[in-house]
């Protein structure tokens, strides 16, 4: 169970995430987009969009910090335990309850605004679902395991089962003992990066950070444009 | 030096009637398709009126275009590009469905479906937005021949800037219409403000198009754009703009609005330019020169030096002889008519006008003058500041001289011909007076009255060597796509692999057969419309189904 679990699941849902956004990049880069309903309503929008995208990114950095990087690197620089602990505790807190509180003016919006009610589709509705379980989970991991038990040094079992799973050395035993609701927010969140690249969240992959870095003016030839820019498919170029 | 060819137009504001036919020809063409319901490519305003959207030309609010910076140099008026991206969450300057108007249509299903009673049943309308039963409240040309004056011209951004002179007497107000298309400009800001890098300028012939496949809907192109000429499609989260008919002038026709435009008031052809002095001549200070400054750029395909530059820089040899030939490098330069509209955003936009003299004839006409007299028109352009005040606000940043200008030439050329109509000797002074001589103010008047299409429209085709690439011609098996063609991916609207364009066609000729409405053909599945029906075979629904033959036997 713990294998099937913290082993098999981990490596069907990061091949589903590679190889799924591989094949939606060749397949619908048409659809591949934000889907943005600002043109309906802004007022709700200004406030819950920023408050959760900018939430899940400090979000998202934490767990960069909590996950990839070892505890023994942390200490090297002389950060210790304490230190990092509070540090986490209180920036993950602050972080997670921004982006419930964004989700959840975001959620309130695409329910009650008729027209972003509308656009709402089927596979939206279920990437909500799933994107909540996980928010909600990690932000009750977090507090439960600070308020009841005076905190949980995931860094000493979840980080490293994390980081095993990437040296292709999977060691299920680490997980096995965290608490469970650790565990279910591991769980769920290897549900949301199954059906990631089905989603709308591909658009954070399209990041556009290269925006800083490139001319203003972008000049594009024809030339680089057969077929309406896409490459035609092995075998149907046409002839020169 | 380095050169670059761009398409470019002229529209000859004196001759619009205001009818619409190219925003409707256009909207056929290219936008009526669910998403893109109150996205107008080409629309025709009233001046002075709001515009569309609303307002549009009020940078202070909308903060399109360009600006200078503290050390003098070209920023986007709406931030830079580290604010373009913390703002990417919620664009705080993008106008919202109700800047354009809320698109709706009809309950027509009730006119057949409602119980025989005393009252004829009513289509009531209903919003395409939200499905429910809306108000008309707001449409593209509400405010259309000047209506609602009292209330709604006062919003017009344009007159707010003159308006200390202004007393808007609707007996006596003035009045023009103004079309507009995507500008594709020099120095285009909505390209700048995108993210993503989707929209670009095409180096050989400087049309600006949106990359569909690249497009992340990011929405900063909808507000870098001054002109709000970049809209976006909320069905397919992507945004669309003008294409100056690429697919046609790729093939040496002029745009659909041309085409269409009954006052054949358009004109299309080359402009040469030199790319590496737009970014200085756009940054010149004073904004009221930067009309001379965007003339500056422009290149004269004359000058042998500058065809040398040119084919240096792979212009091919027909675009060299277009550029020569082409009305819109007449029209700026040897007849210095056409002027470009708003220049103060900095953009240097490539569809240029030429003002129209009629308000200043009426108000003559009117009067009891003649309003075909040199003297007199030449009186009555420099006595009536709020037309000409106006004018410049549009064309030339508020500089009214350059538009004085034109206003003259057109009144000399209206004089001078008049007295060729009548069988009177030319009088040279006239022409003279204006600093023409008669020989070119008769070639004037044939390009702006009488010109033929292929003097209006100088296009140079797309080269041949590329025709193998133009999607109508691949070559592969046009219905040899996975999923089959025409179908809608999981992904909502469109989605799944491109289909060629002429399969898209085939599959569109047959949904339009069997549905009248452009989306949620549903509840029609099954009939058949006969006016769309092209008489080829026998689309689904035109009879009823066969039913299968009982075997008794």
């Amino acid at each position: 169970m713990n294998v099937l679990l913290w082993v098999v699941a981990p490596y069907i849902a990061l091949t589903v995430f590679v190889l799924g956004h591989l094949w939606r990049y060749r397949y619908d880069k048409f659809g591949w987009t934000t889907r943005s309903s600002q043109m309906y309503e802004s007022r709700l929008l200004r406030v819950g969009s920023p408050l959760f995208h900018f939430g899940i990114l400090v979000v998202l950095l934490g767990h960069v910090g909590g996950l990839v990087i070892p505890k023994s690197w942390t200490e090297a620089a002389g950060v210790s335990e304490e230190t990092y602990h509070v540090v986490a505790v209180v920036l993950g807190t602050i972080a997670g309850v921004c982006t419930l509180g964004g989700l959840a003016i975001l959620i309130y919006r695409r329910r009650t605004v008729g027209p972003v009610f509308t656009a709402t589709t089927r596979n939206d509705k279920l990437m909500y679902a799933v994107l909540t379980l996980v928010i909600v989970l990690g932000l009750a991991a977090t507090v439960m395991a600070n308020l009841v038990g005076g905190g949980y040094d995931y860094r000493a079992t979840v980080s490293p089962w994390f980081r095993s799973i990437f040296y292709l050395r999977p060691d299920p035993a680490l997980m096995a003992g965290a608490p469970p609701l650790f565990q279910l927010h591991a769980l769920s969140a290897l549900l949301l990066f199954a059906i990631w690249p089905f989603t709308r969240l591909v658009h954070m992959l399209t990041a556009p950070i290269g925006y800083l870095t490139r001319p203003y003016v972008v000049y594009r030839s024809r030339d680089d444009m057969r077929a309406g820019s896409r490459t035609p498919r092995r075998g149907w170029e046409p002839s020169r | 030096m380095r050169v670059m060819a761009q398409l470019a137009m002229v529209m000859n504001l004196d001759k619009c009637i205001g009818c619409h036919t190219c925003s409707v020809t256009c909207k056929q063409a290219w936008t009526n398709r669910a998403g893109t319901e109150y996205v107008w490519f080409n629309n025709v305003e009233t001046r002075p009126g709001q515009g569309y959207p609303r307002t549009y030309q009020d940078q202070e609010r909308w903060r399109g275009g360009w600006e200078l910076n503290r050390r003098g140099r070209l920023r986007l008026k709406a931030g830079g590009r580290l604010k373009k991206l913390l703002t990417i969450f919620a664009n705080p300057l993008m106008p919202s469905i109700g800047d354009y108007y809320e698109p709706w249509t009809y309950d027509y299903d009730r006119l057949f479906s409602a119980p025989a009673t005393e009252d004829t049943p009513v289509a009531r309308p209903r919003s395409l937005i939200s499905g429910e039963p809306t108000k008309i409240t707001w449409s593209a040309n509400w405010d259309d021949n000047l209506a609602g004056g009292p209330e709604l011209a006062p919003g017009d951004p344009v007159l707010k800037r003159v308006s200390d002179q202004v007393r808007l007497e609707f007996e006596r107000a003035f009045m023009f219409y103004l079309p507009r298309i995507c500008e594709h400009c020099l120095n285009p800001s909505c390209v700048a403000s995108c993210p993503s890098g989707a929209l670009y300028k095409r180096s050989e012939d400087g049309i600006v198009l949106v990359d569909q496949d690249r497009c992340r809907g990011w929405r900063m192109c909808v507000t870098g754009c001054p002109y709000k000429k970049v809209y976006f499609n909320h069905r397919t989260g992507k945004a669309e703009k003008c294409t100056f008919c690429f697919p046609r002038v790729e093939v040496g026709i002029p745009t659909v609005c041309s085409e269409t435009c009954v006052g054949r008031l358009r004109y299309i052809g080359l402009v040469l330019y030199d790319a590496d002095r737009v970014a200085e001549a756009a940054a010149v200070p004073e904004e009221k020169d930067l009309f001379e400054a965007q003339k500056s750029v422009l290149l004269d395909p004359h000058d042998p030096r500058v065809a040398d530059a040119a084919r240096r820089s792979g212009i091919p040899e027909d675009w060299l002889e277009a550029a020569g030939r082409s009305p819109i490098h007449k029209l700026i330069f040897t007849y210095g008519v056409a002027l470009p509209l708003h220049p103060e955003f900095r953009t240097m936009p490539m569809v240029w006008y030429i003002p129209p003299l009629s308000p200043v004839v009426d108000v003559l006409r009117d009067t009891g003058h003649d309003g075909e007299d040199a003297g007199n028109l030449f009186g009555a352009i420099d006595a009536l500041r709020i037309p000409v005040g106006y004018l410049a606000e549009l064309f030339t940043a508020g500089d009214v001289e350059p538009v004085r200008a034109v206003l003259r030439r057109l009144a000399a050329m209206r004089s001078y011909m008049r007295r060729l109509n009548l069988g009177q000797e030319p009088d040279e002074s006239i022409a003279a007076g204006v600093g023409m001589t008669g020989e070119q103010v008769e070639a004037m008047h044939r390009l702006l009255a009488v010109a033929p299409y292929g003097e209006r429209y100088v296009i140079p085709k797309a080269h041949a060597e590329q025709g193998a690439q133009l999607e109508e011609l691949a070559t592969g098996c046009s219905l040899d796509y996975a999923g089959g063609p025409g179908m809608t991916g999981p992904f909502g609207e469109a989605s799944g692999p491109p289909a060629p364009v002429a399969v898209e066609n085939f599959h569109a000729l047959r949904q339009r057969q069997a549905g009248d409405e452009l989306d949620e053909a549903d509840e029609l599945r099954g009939r058949v419309n006969l006016l769309n029906w092209d008489g080829k075979g026998t689309p689904e629904g035109l009879f009823p189904p066969k039913r299968k033959r009982q075997d008794n036997s």
